[in-house]
């Protein structure tokens, strides 16, 4: 057992030797620097948009040498993230654990206050970037426009299915603003990944979804899937023939309205003011790197980089915003 | 032996009981849903979130009386056996291995893995299989120092330290 | 001949020097990782992405870098099967069904045989896979497409049907240790509902659900081990293992007789594994199970039969092959591996979709090429490293127990990085003991555990698509025939099993 273990390790380092050239290079200019590897929360699990991006920040951290100890990502995704905020509000080490979040940053504190979590006691790191949504139907449809969409699926009342990523998640939440708007009364079923639901969509076991673009790029490529429209502030440079929600009059009116998922890393509460200054620093030149912008053009994500207080105002605002969606669907009292 | 089955038997349909009962809890936000709400038929929506684990945990509770009535019956090999569930070497092995394995466990909380790694395998190897010391030491601290090349270093899994920490950060230092 | 054209124009790539050292490299890494328990092939491919990075800016383009990480998969498919067999221990959950044939084997003193059978069954099972997958990659697409949730339950049904079989004599004894799987699957959250459900005592642990490996390490870590101490009264219970080269060779002979189950695993592993949302584990149970109920002597599984290890070993190696199809053409990820490839694929600026075959012909072949070549390097390494496995058998048991102890405890915390979890295995572990004890049947629970996350979800999903209509299961063109099939399996054995005890007792 012994010699396999150093078999193991020989392989495995013989592997890394190139990768650990890094050695002690030096992000510089603050007085703190991690002493051991960094927890690296990723509040999502394998393979989701959140897992990606999560990884791709690592690799670029790296490849870049950007720190002197390895960040060491963990996926819990349990309870819709309340596993990871519990882990993180908790951590023993708070100046060596961040977390890299997504929407139900907000939503899950919300939706389960026996977690005794308060948003806004995470130490705000960096914004990375804003996911985006569009609608999304099979070609086979025949629909082409938002209001073709709604004059359908108005027709089809309950049978007209929309698929989306967990219950009273992102996506349900603009599917019960598509239906209280418009006089729909579309049925929701809920998958666990965004990829699972542009597949039923692709192969027509489901009529739309709203996924982001970075689940649906496959199919919109090959022609399956259309975008009929974004829920965007402004058209996406990626789909510049689709219209955003905002511009479109259908139904009988016009409604201004966006919604984004934030893909935010933040430090565990309790992180010293040099800690979060260093992450905050090291975030800045992951977002600058040639990489990120490359992804983050290609995946058609929005959102600038955003840090310190800055952001903790713009948590609170989609706090605000969060908590009044919940009460209007009946997800929270 | 027989003893043992329908105590195991009896202690089995309580946890039954204890996972319908579980399964019908309402969702805490929500004080309007009465419990049981969920395990039935939802019209037009299908089964409820209870409704898989409450039935298959009343059948379970079937299973646990079932398998009281063949003890009744006699009718398995363990309600037959008049051996001894545990004779006396089973419970001290029990109580060694079994034992030492949340002795370890709780090592582990208090001053971390490789530590708890090396007293485990002291304990073990040394005074429950009786090696020379030369063995013990030499297999327990190679395991420690593999499984931190291998774990730490070489795969990036950082294995929790707990009191042990300070003794680590040079380490780093020297292989990160 | 175009399809042939391009795959050697792939295999050619495949093996220029910094491809083969890259896919030699990884399939060792991935031998050894899948050998640990509790460390599978997810691990090594979370692991070594970054470090993809490094290979990338060296040689430009995604094919190194995937070629690397295919390796590893591949090489940690062959691996699961090492420790399955040598410690008993199921390495991941696609090796779970090994250890029903693969463990007894060993005890008997012929691990040689079943490590053999498994290395070869794997290169039978990886080899037939790439043939499919290279033949008909862009039809088999559409056949995963056409799946839909009823069709997923119904599949899961049929996974169910096959194992019925699996358990002891005792019937309530058998039903509750399905059971209680089936409903520890449900614990942590609900997807459908969007709540926590069955968190007991409050402990935040609960919420991410109980893990396969918690229950899989605990049950065949400690429980088995601590029965084995009990029974062997400190004696070794482990028969002396033939290491020469003499005997692996005759091993390799033997395999013949092991045709049956291969051939079974290969195929059925290969169409379960294309499903997205299957992937390898219901295609080894599956294959376990197909093979036991067509064999002329079913007696034999679960006591060592060669087939027994033959037909799952070839059925995950196959699967896995196949799940790498709807990752690559329909974006969907069947396993936790094939999603951290997606994520790689992805990250490398690459857009898995039907597209892709057509986009991408230069990542695409010389990928495929590289199962070949893999699996071929793969086969020969894990031959060759076998004696160095037996040779772990050998170790005085005093040391080989509290070995597995450390690496089950280490294991499951490498999972999953949880020490709740590490906790929960042991108190699992113990429980399992005493109930191996009373003649519990413990597999069963640890399958339904695969199983349950899937077919509950899914047979929700179905039935609020069909507004709570049970037909949708038996009306649609592919779930109909399916279900009855898994209906008349389900219920068959249990009638006869349920009429053969009451003539007994009669």
């Amino acid at each position: 057992m012994k010699s396999i273990k150093k078999l193991v390790f020989g392989a495995v380092s013989m592997v890394l030797a190139a990768t650990s050239v890094s050695g002690i290079a030096v992000a510089g200019g603050h007085g703190w620097e991690p002493t051991k590897p960094i927890d690296f929360i990723i509040m999502a699990g394998k393979g989701g948009g959140a897992d990606k991006m999560a990884r791709l920040m690592q690799a670029i951290v790296e490849k870049e040498n950007l720190s002197n100890r390895p960040l060491v990502p963990t996926n819990k995704s349990g309870g819709s993230g309340a596993e990871a905020l519990i882990a993180a509000s908790k951590a023993s080490d708070p100046d060596h654990t961040i977390m890299v979040t997504l929407n139900s940053f907000y939503t899950t504190p919300l939706r389960q206050p026996g977690l005794k979590i308060d948003s806004l006691s995470f130490a705000p790191v960096a914004r990375m970037a804003e996911d985006t949504f569009l609608l999304w139907v099979h070609k086979d449809s025949g629909l082409k426009t938002f209001a073709e969409f709604l004059a359908k699926a108005k027709a089809d009342g309950n049978k007209w299915v929309m698929g989306g990523t967990g219950k009273n998640s992102e996506d349900n939440i603009i599917t019960d603003f598509l239906n209280e708007n418009y006089g729909l009364s579309m049925k929701y079923i809920p998958y666990k990944g965004g990829g699972a639901v542009a597949k039923q969509v692709a192969g027509k076991q489901l009529n739309s979804s709203v996924n982001n673009p970075s689940e649906a790029l496959g199919f919109y490529e090959s022609g399956d899937m259309v975008p009929l429209v974004a829920f965007t502030k402004s058209r996406l440079p990626m789909f510049p023939n689709v219209p955003t929600l905002s511009e479109v009059f259908a139904g009988g009116k016009q409604i201004s309205w966006s919604y984004f998922m934030q893909r935010s890393v933040v430090g565990a509460p309790g992180m010293s003011e040099k800690a979060q200054a260093y992450y905050t620093d090291l975030f800045a030149k992951v977002y600058a790197s040639k990489d990120w912008q490359t992804y983050k053009s290609k995946k058609s994500l929005m959102g600038d980089l955003m840090s310190g207080d800055e952001l903790k105002a713009y948590w609170a605002d989609q706090i605000a915003n969060h908590t009044k969606i919940l009460k209007a669907s009946g997800a929270i009292k | 032996m027989r003893r043992a089955e329908i105590i195991t038997a009896f202690i089995l349909g309580i946890l039954s009981i204890y996972l319908m009962w579980k399964s019908g809890e309402a969702p805490d936000w929500n004080p309007d849903v009465a419990r049981f709400d969920n395990i039935g038929l939802i019209d037009g929506e299908g089964p409820g979130s209870g409704f898989w684990p409450f039935w298959l945990s009343a059948i379970m509770l079937i299973c646990s009386i079932w398998i009281g009535v063949n003890w009744y019956r006699r009718a398995s090999p363990p309600s037959q056996s008049e051996e001894e569930f545990l004779d006396g070497y089973g419970r001290r092995m029990l109580f060694v291995v079994g034992g030492g394995l949340f002795g370890f466990l709780i090592l582990i909380e208090v001053v971390g893995f490789y530590v708890a790694i090396l007293a485990f395998m002291i304990y073990y190897v040394r005074f429950l299989g009786r090696h020379s010391w030369w063995a013990t030491l030499s297999i327990s601290i190679g395991l420690v120092v593999a499984s931190f090349f291998f774990f730490d270093i070489a795969m990036r899994i950082v294995l929790p330290k707990g009191l042990s920490e300070p003794l680590f950060i040079p380490l780093y230092d020297i292989f990160l | 001949m175009d399809i042939l054209a391009s795959l050697f124009n792939g295999i050619l790539v495949a093996l220029e020097p910094i491809n083969l050292g890259l896919a030699i490299v990884g399939v060792i890494v991935g031998l050894f990782v899948g050998a640990m328990p509790g460390l599978g092939s997810v691990n090594g491919v979370a692991i070594l992405l970054p470090f993809t990075f490094v290979i990338q800016g060296f040689t430009g383009g995604a094919t190194s870098p995937m070629i690397f990480l295919a390796a590893i998969y591949y090489g940690a498919m062959y691996g699961g099967a090492i420790s399955s067999i040598t410690l008993g221990i199921p390495g991941a959950s696609t090796a779970v069904a090994t250890t029903f044939d693969g463990r007894p084997l060993a005890l008997a003193g012929k691990a040689h045989l079943a490590l053999v059978a498994a290395a070869l069954a794997s290169f039978a099972g990886g080899t037939v896979s790439n043939v499919m997958f290279t033949a008909f990659a862009p039809l088999l697409a559409t056949v995963a497409l056409s799946f839909g949730d009823p069709e997923v339950f119904a599949l899961m049904l049929l996974a169910f049907a096959t194992f019925v079989g699996l358990g002891g004599d005792d019937i309530p004894k058998t039903i509750f240790s399905i059971c209680i799987g089936l409903v520890l699957a449900t614990v942590g959250f609900d997807v459908v509902s969007g709540e926590p459900r069955l968190i007991f005592f409050d402990i935040t642990g609960f919420s991410h659900g109980i893990r396969f490996l918690v229950l899989a390490i605990g049950v065949y870590g400690i429980g088995e081990m601590l029965w084995t101490i009990n029974t062997s009264r400190y004696g070794s219970s482990m028969s002396n293992v033939d290491v020469s080269a003499r005997a692996i060779i005759d091993a390799i002979k033997d395999f013949r007789h092991a045709w049956r189950g291969t051939v079974i695993g290969s195929l059925l592993g290969f169409f379960v594994g294309i499903l997205p949302a299957a992937g390898a584990t219901p295609g080894s149970l599956m294959a376990y199970g197909v093979a036991k109920l067509t064999s002329r002597n079913p007696g034999e599984y679960g006591k060592g039969s060669i087939d027994g290890v033959a037909a799952p070993e070839a059925a995950n190696n196959s699967a896995s092959t196949g799940a790498m199809l709807p990752m690559m053409t329909l974006g969907i990820p069947g396993s936790p591996t094939t999603a951290v490839l997606l994520a790689g694929m992805v990250i490398w600026g690459l857009q898995p979709g039907p597209l892709l075959f057509t986009n991408q012909p230069d990542f695409v072949w010389p990928l495929i090429g590289s199962f070949y070549i893999s699996n071929v390097i793969a086969v020969l390494i894990n031959l060759a490293f076998i004696p160095v496995f037996l040779w772990m058998l050998r170790m005085p048991f005093t040391i080989l127990a509290p070995l597995i102890f450390v690496l089950s405890l280490v294991g499951t915390f490498a999972a999953y990085q949880d020490m709740f979890d590490v906790w929960l295995m042991v108190i699992v572990g113990i429980a399992a003991f005493f109930l191996r004890l009373l003649d519990y049947p413990v597999a069963p629970a640890v399958l339904a555990i695969v199983l349950g996350p899937i077919a509950e979800p899914k047979l929700r999903q179905s039935l609020l698509f069909s507004d709570g209509d049970f037909m949708i299961f038996l009306n649609r063109p592919i779930a109909g025939p399916i279900t009855v099939i898994a209906l008349i399996l389900i219920f068959l054995p249990l009638i006869k099993l349920i009429r053969d005890k009451m003539r007994q007792s009669a």
